[in-house]
């Protein structure tokens, strides 16, 4: 076979990675490259929020080069196109190449870093091995200091984890399933035990770098960024409860800074056990909105729970929040001028910047319906659940066909529907 | 006592500023005026070029302020939007901060009424200024120019950027470029001003065209075809893109040219990797026969394009044992008869030596055509990819259906794939019955040929193993039976 070029590799091993749902490059340390050991500078900084470079017509943000190292893979995981029986060309990287590519792209200003991941070839410990060999160029010899994130191998020795971690801005270890049994079914040869090992491991690393960094300046950073992992939706049984059940569990005991859901996709060369129609991208969707309310809304997962139906599954129609307003009616309405913050964030219709904005406008004046107006992007979904100076709305928050009223004309839900 | 509440001045004035990003004159101008008390109906904004206001009085002879005025009072927050805000492209910025500022001396907390309408629009600005700087820090695209300055032993690489922000942003974000891109040379070239940097010292320059920068860099090859690559078309959500990344910032950006394509094959690619995963067979045939023609017909994989002819199972309709190989060889495919050649004479003698007769099994392949490499004359066996045999599954399944037996005895990985749909290991596997979702057992054990393949102490271990799997099925099969 004749040798690929780059570009023919980088078509594949991009291609191969883009299943990947993350590309943040947000809350990590913050680095710029004026000054330094070498004196002239390094390349690269991160100030904290991250940048999205691009974004490409899926509406997803390209803010890192995401390639693999190689789609070769001794393992065989259904629901991935990089599994070792499937048919997909392959094409590998060196580390050297992956480094140059980075800085050729950063210096362009085509991005924030690089997300490096692998399939898995000869051993896990060798993978590993490749991974870090790419940060370790990039950061060693080209003093770049822009973000990195390096997935890791759970199967790997867990001193290579830790070395992951000292080069990386955020690493992470992806669940796969929500539930170990679509794991053993789906991912023959992982296992769960090992996956949450890892991930505990990683968690006890960042504990221990950042109390070291409190006492000691030069302490080395640990994953700066935290961990994160990923969850596929859709490709086994698990229902929406189940999966918010798994994520609450993620966070509370890993502390982990996100967890990802992926929408299965059709993957060319499917292997047989798979559906092959996806699930709707709206769930994902509301999957995020979920986990957006136990975030930053103060909802426990118990309560996204509650808002699923008889099936478990949260609502396509509406959102998870306003699902929860319509089953728990009796909380509402709320006097915008009274309730307290973390009330008003229950409001359906009121971000967390809304409430922001009227808990300070209210220390001014009495708010009227006509103040909320101009203090939130809509008036229409909120006013069923509020009451402001000259307004109540009486009879409407218990109205049988409210959910009718508020829900979105279904059309525009999702313009590219299966 | 608020003395500043009644304006004491009468004149009118028109400020003149030196720069339309110059927050700082703009502040020690509105200082001055605030301890004159010069009302904002009497002060008139004028940026460098704009035209300045007809009816004013002339600029720079400015009141002095008493000696004992009060220093003017601004909240943290004011200051905080002001910076930004001050920036933006509208004309009437100026005016509208002057305006804030003079209404904070009487209302120190007036920024916190955030449904008042002067702080809504001091807040819109910042806001639109923030986002044009954080799409500044996006989009700029650098294309490498090497420098030859004559003299010099090799060239020197020089990055240049065009960019064409919405407000007056240009000098406020010299910094970040020069946080990230310290040890680069770099310009980044705008019709509100240039940015120069060159390791040390940075350099403001005067506006620029397009045609000063650089029109291609080979690298936006690359770039493109990450783009291209990157993109996933099972998930098409433009107006996502089209809110982030808005058509005025495309024409600037090499990979933007791509998206009409891309967009316009995206429902396309989607179906194809559909179908590619997706083999319609219709219904399940409903008799052997019917398998045994159809198979004869299948063209799904590529092995049934090859020289050959397809080999059904054998034996009885009802039988409790089904007995499932690979596929078939040189032999099998000759004859059309599976398990003939020397591997199935030795799965004979060994059938024969733990008592199960072959004459009552139904026997067959997982793979139903002969998959073969030509090494000069001879056919070369070649085990069937994972692929080929999740293809295949169709017909083995059809088989079992017809057959219902109460035991399926697989030979070898490529059998207990195609029975389980998933690649297990045998020396794991074995011994040990595995439901089937028909209730009945599969018992998985090595490919005879596999035995041939060994030599010595190898080959006893391994046949050892062979004969007391096939022990366990007999006495299972008895059980069952029973």
């Amino acid at each position: 076979m004749s040798q690929l070029t780059t570009i023919e590799k980088l078509e594949i091993l991009a291609d191969a990675a883009k299943y990947d749902a993350s590309c943040a490059s947000s809350g990590t340390a913050k680095k710029s490259s004026l000054g330094g050991p070498k004196g002239r500078g390094g390349i690269g900084s991160t100030e904290g929020m991250g940048i999205c470079h691009a974004y490409a017509p899926d509406g997803r943000c390209i803010s890192l080069l995401k390639v693999l190292l190689t789609n070769h893979c001794i393992f065989d995981c259904h629901y991935c196109i990089n599994r070792k029986s499937s048919n997909v060309r392959r094409a590998r990287f060196t580390p050297q190449e992956v480094a140059d590519l980075t800085l050729s792209f950063y210096r362009r200003n085509y991005i924030e870093g690089l997300f490096l991941s692998s399939g898995i070839i000869k051993s896990s410990n060798h993978t590993m091995e490749q991974l870090i060999e790419a940060a370790r160029i990039l950061r060693e010899e080209h003093d770049f200091r822009g973000y990195i994130h390096l997935k890791t191998i759970p199967e790997a020795d867990p001193e290579l984890v830790h070395q992951a971690g000292l080069y990386a801005d955020r690493v992470s270890i992806n669940v796969e399933l929500p539930t170990d049994a679509g794991l053993t079914r789906l991912a023959p040869d992982k296992n769960a035990r090992q996956i949450e090992g890892a991930m505990k491991g990683v968690k006890s690393s960042i504990i221990e770098a950042k109390d070291a960094k409190k006492h000691f300046k030069h302490a080395p950073r640990f994953a700066p960024a935290g961990q994160s992992t990923q969850m596929i939706v859709g490709a086994d049984s698990a229902n929406d409860a189940d999966i918010v059940g798994k994520a609450s569990v993620l966070y509370g005991s890993f502390g982990l800074r996100r967890v990802y859901y992926s929408a299965f996709s059709p993957i060319p060369d499917a292997s047989a056990v798979l559906p092959l129609k996806r699930p709707p991208l709206i769930r994902e969707h509301r999957l995020y909105q979920s986990d957006w309310l136990m975030r930053f809304y103060g909802y426990s997962s118990g309560e996204v729970m509650a808002a699923t139906g008889a099936d478990g599954m949260l609502p396509l129609d509406i959102d998870p929040k306003l699902a929860w307003a319509l089953k728990f009616r009796e909380t509402f309405p709320l006097d915008v001028n009274r309730a307290p913050r973390e009330m008003l964030l229950r409001v359906p219709g009121l971000g967390v910047t809304a409430v922001n904005r009227i808990i300070a406008a209210r220390r001014h004046r009495v708010l009227r319906l006509e103040d909320i107006g101009k203090l939130t992007v809509s008036i229409a979904k909120v006013r069923p659940f509020i009451c402001a100076l000259d307004w109540r709305p009486t009879a409407l928050t218990d109205r049988a066909d409210l959910r009718k009223m508020l829900a979105p004309k279904q059309e525009q839900l999702e313009l590219f529907a299966a | 006592m608020k003395p500043l509440d009644s304006p004491t001045q009468t004149s009118s004035y028109t400020v003149i500023m030196p720069a339309p990003d110059d927050f700082d004159f703009w502040r020690e101008t509105a200082r001055g005026l605030v301890q004159c008390g010069v009302s904002p109906d009497r002060i008139a904004w004028s940026e460098p070029g704009g035209a300045g206001d007809l009816f004013s009085g002339s600029g720079g002879d400015f009141p002095v302020p008493p000696a004992n005025a009060p220093p003017p009072r601004a909240s943290k927050r004011f200051l905080q939007v002001a910076r930004n805000a001050a920036l933006h492209s509208d004309p009437g910025r100026f005016a509208l901060l002057y305006r804030l500022l003079w209404r904070l001396q009487s209302n120190p907390r007036l920024m916190e009424d955030k449904a008042d309408d002067d702080v809504r629009r001091i807040e819109e600005l910042d806001k639109n200024v923030r986002r044009d700087s954080h799409k500044m820090h996006a989009f700029v695209r650098f294309r490498l120019v090497e420098v030859n300055e004559p003299g010099a032993a090799q060239s020197e690489d020089h990055y240049v950027a065009w960019f064409e922000p919405d407000h007056h942003i240009v000098r406020a974000n010299a910094g970040f470029f020069m946080r990230r891109f310290a040890n680069m040379k770099w310009s980044i070239l705008t019709p509100r001003g240039c940015l120069h940097w060159d390791g040390e010292i940075m350099r403001e320059g005067p506006p620029a065209q397009r045609s000063d920068a650089p029109g291609d860099d080979p690298v936006e090859d690359l770039w493109r075809k990450y783009y291209a690559s990157t993109f996933n078309p099972a998930r098409l959500k433009i107006g996502a893109m089209l809110k982030e990344m808005p058509r005025r910032y495309w024409k600037n950006m090499p990979e933007t040219a791509l998206i009409p394509e891309l967009i316009a094959g995206a429902q396309a690619r989607e179906a194809k990797m559909v179908t590619a995963g997706e083999q319609d067979f219709g219904e399940r045939p409903e008799t052997l026969a019917a398998v045994d023609r159809a198979i004869h017909a299948c063209r799904r994989c590529p092995i049934g394009e090859l020289d050959n002819h397809a080999v059904m199972g054998e034996g009885p309709a009802d039988a409790a044992l089904m007995i499932v190989g690979e596929q078939p060889g040189d032999q099998e495919d000759l004859s059309g008869k599976p398990f003939v050649g020397p591997a199935g004479q030795l799965l004979d003698t060994h059938l024969q030596r733990a008592g199960i007769d072959r004459g009552a099994a139904y026997v067959t392949n997982t793979v139903k055509h002969f998959k073969y490499v030509m090494r000069g004359k001879r056919r070369l066996h070649q085990s069937p990819t994972a692929k080929e045999i999740d293809i295949c599954r169709w017909w083995i399944e059809s088989e079992r259906a017809l057959v219902k037996p109460k035991l399926v005895l697989a030979l070898g990985a490529s059998a207990a794939r195609g029975m389980l749909g998933k690649t297990v290991s045998i020396s794991r596997a074995r011994g040990t019955p595995h439901p089937l979702e028909d209730g009945s057992e599969l018992w998985i054990t090595a490919h005879p040929s596999y035995l041939l393949r060994l030599e010595g102490d190898a080959q006893q271990e391994q046949t050892r193993l062979f004969e007391a799997d096939l022990a366990a099925v007999r006495e299972r099969l008895a059980e069952l039976t029973a």
